[in-house]
């Protein structure tokens, strides 16, 4: 190969066929798919907690799209059914992620919806899970000597609990809270919904 | 639809297949001229036969540098070099200080963990962002400055561009790095600089691109040489991606994973991959002193990783809310990407395992060629993970991160790691202070690597197996990781005291010393 401007064009060439191919044609198909009508665009509220969510880097840890019982046992841990690509119309960005050094988080609005035990969980995960590697937030809370009107305290067992004082929730653990309440996607999913069927599809017609 | 789709997914599959096939004809059929002439471009008259010895050995006797017709080539392209690869070693350290400390984080919770600033989603964020794009992508741009005035034997054009590019960079980067530690985050793995930086960055892109560019079009040979194929396809194939993958407002919902994933993969095979295999193909023949194996396999691999790597993408999604036929395309494509892998595989092994006493006569080579092992490795081993099968246990566990470092560090940065200390002595015309340390270096990072990699996939493995296993519950893949996260900082530790130790080497070289006299490497 000799020439600058024939590899150029190729090269370019090979990159914008690889668009197509995995970019803007699976855009298109998925474009095209109905909204569920249960799915409801966030909050103010559940956006400021998305915000934190991505902003801690929660991704990192948690995934966001449960895989379906021909691959593996998902639902069966309370994970949710798998999803579908109309389930994430309203996230950017998406929060999918490529890790589970702790449990797929997509469903966690219906599997633990109390705040109260959300809030104590971000707090100190230990204070629930011995076994647990998640880091606390003690920054989204606050140490008071005593809860003023409106506050919301957090319930600490005695073993984390601050000496002399009371943990309130701030602003911000509160959105965080609203956020992964928000995450439920257990209506049904909708027929037309798109996800990688490669599985069900082993040795019979899908 | 579906029926519409298959026909693409087999479209894609046929053209890229018909592309190989005519590539392979027409290499068969002379109608590409690969000979043995086009591979020895890479040497000065007289200079073929003769191992190039750098000095990092003691007993500098038999010390002899090839490079008379080069010396104002190289005078020219050695200060954006040492610059580029001076800022390159200052992301690496800073990179690792913050990867060791997320990498404790995983097994001590509640350490450092007052501010939002300091956990781990942000020390394991910024980590990432520096070693890659400060580090690597530096570290290879520096290979390419030497590289590509030295393959057209003419010397680097418009020289002040680079230093504009490489403080626009490192600005840019600096500017990302803050942004990313208070929060402020595009959100997308790969992608976390927000994009107000990423301009900043894409201009600096220009600033590099430019003379390199300019030098392809003055150069003095009729040949590419093959490093350049790689090198310039890259230096395209990269602001492509990263421009259009950083459009704000323009992708959303799972759309925007597949841009995230198309974009993150294209990272590790159009720019990573060739700066780093580029450069290897450089070296190996160069330091050994004997062309390249054989030629024409290398443009198999070189068009094949085009074809083949550029897809590869979607196989992070295997399993998830995207349509089954992109899945299953990029699955397709990552086991195709056996076919380059062993051509580059062929080239760079047998060229060595031919002249397995030049390991002995040169530090540096034994750095690329590890590198270059590293590379044939991961690429097997990604391509293995794409499998459905494979991928089900593997996917969403430490595995996972082994592999990219396997890629990005053990093959990469190591090929990097042996270039700059080949190319340090001629740069700087000096020899290194204490060979001795370089050694330290090589070994501290392949027993440090060692650890690391067997922790994360035996561990990762096993997290894998007890996620798929209904019966246990979920707190038994997090306690089992315990131990393989502990010794994975161990061997993070054990690298980034290699890394402190090619810093003082660095620094030591460049440092004038009284002695360096009477020992100063001259040319010829």
């Amino acid at each position: 190969m000799n020439r600058y401007l024939p590899l150029s064009i190729l090269a370019l060439g090979i990159l914008a066929f690889a668009t197509l191919m995995l970019v803007i044609a699976p855009g298109i198909q998925m474009s095209q798919r109905s909204v569920p009508p249960e799915l409801q665009p966030y909050t103010e509220a559940e956006q400021r907690g998305r915000d934190q969510y991505v902003s801690l880097g929660c991704v990192y840890c948690h995934s966001q799209q449960p895989r379906s019982p021909d691959q593996a046992p998902d639902g069966d841990r309370g994970w949710g059914r798998p999803s579908v690509s109309s389930d994430y119309v309203f996230d950017s960005p998406h929060q999918l992620g490529t890790m589970r050094t702790g449990p797929d988080l997509l469903n966690i609005g219906a599997r633990l919806p109390s705040a109260a035990w959300q809030l104590t969980h971000l707090y100190q995960p230990r204070a629930i899970f011995d076994w647990s590697i998640m880091p606390g937030y003690p920054f989204l809370f606050e140490v008071k000597s005593a809860a003023a009107p409106g506050d919301t305290v957090v319930a600490v067992p005695a073993d984390f609990a601050p000496p002399g004082g009371v943990v309130v929730a701030r602003p911000e653990a509160l959105d965080l809270v609203a956020y992964l309440l928000s995450l439920d996607r257990t209506y049904p999913a909708p027929i037309d919904g798109l996800r990688d069927d490669g599985y069900a599809a082993r040795g019979e017609a899908p | 639809m579906p029926v519409t789709l298959g026909l693409l997914l087999t479209l894609s599959f046929v053209v890229s297949l018909l592309a190989l096939s005519f590539l392979i004809w027409a290499i068969a059929n002379r109608q590409i001229t690969m000979d043995r002439d086009a591979a020895t471009t890479i040497f000065e008259p007289g200079e073929e036969g003769h191992v190039d010895n750098d000095g990092t050995e003691a007993g500098g006797d038999h010390r002899h540098l090839f490079d008379p017709g080069r010396t104002g080539i190289d005078a020219v392209s050695a200060g954006p070099v040492l610059w580029l690869l001076g800022a390159a070693i200052f992301w690496l350290l800073l990179g690792s200080a913050f990867g060791v400390i997320a990498s404790l984080k995983l097994h001590l919770p509640d350490w450092l963990n007052g501010h939002a600033e300091l956990t781990f989603g942000r020390m394991r964020t910024l980590h990432l962002n520096m070693v890659s794009y400060g580090w690597v992508s530096q570290a290879g741009l520096a290979c390419v400055f030497w590289i590509i005035p030295r393959i057209f034997h003419t010397k680097l054009r418009k020289p002040k561009l680079t230093y504009i590019g490489l403080v626009l960079w490192n600005v840019a980067l600096a500017g990302g790095a803050l942004a990313i530690a208070t929060g402020w985050t595009d959100g997308e793995e790969w992608l976390e600089i927000p994009w107000q930086f990423d301009i900043g960055l894409a201009i600096a892109g220009v600033f590099f691109a430019a003379p390199l560019v300019l030098t392809t079009r003055a150069r003095e040979v009729h040949h590419i040489y093959v490093s350049g194929w790689y090198f310039l396809a890259a230096l395209l194939w990269f602001p492509v991606i990263f421009i259009v993958a950083n459009l704000p407002y323009v992708h959303s919902g799972v759309e925007e994973a597949t841009v995230n994933w198309w974009f993150a993969h294209n990272v590790l095979g159009l720019w990573i991959t060739p700066l780093a295999v580029g450069t290897a193909y450089y070296f190996i023949p160069k330091i050994i002193g004997r062309p390249i194996y054989s030629y024409s396999v290398s443009l198999l691999g070189f068009w094949g990783l085009a074809l083949f790597y550029s897809q590869v993408g979607i196989h992070h999604l295997i399993g998830g809310p995207v349509p089954t036929w992109v899945a299953t395309l990029s699955i397709v494509h990552s086991v195709m990407m056996f076919i380059p892998v062993i051509a580059v595989a062929v080239n760079h092994h047998i060229t060595v395992a031919r002249n397995l006493w030049a390991l002995k006569e040169s530090v540096p080579l034994r750095f690329v060629w590890f590198g270059a092992l590293m590379y044939t490795a991961a690429s097997f081993q990604g391509s293995t993970e794409a499998l459905r099968s494979v991928n089900s246990v593997t996917h969403f566990t430490h595995y996972t991160v082994g592999h990219a470092h396997l890629g990005v560090y053990a093959f990469a940065s190591v090929v990097f790691f042996g270039a700059a200390y080949h190319l340090l002595p001629h740069a700087t015309g000096r020899a290194f202070a204490w060979p001795g340390l370089i050694k330290a270096h090589f070994w501290s990072v392949v027993i440090g690597f060692a650890i690391y990699f067997f922790a994360l996939s035996i561990g990762g493995v096993l997290q894998g197996l007890a996620m798929l296993d209904a019966t246990r519950p979920f707190a038994d893949s997090v306690t089992l990781m315990k131990p393989y996260l502990e010794l994975r900082t161990v061997g993070g530790s054990l690298m980034t005291l290699g890394h402190i130790l090619f810093a003082v080497n660095f620094v030591s070289i460049l440092l004038p010393r009284r002695a360096d006299a009477g020992k100063r490497v001259t040319a010829a």
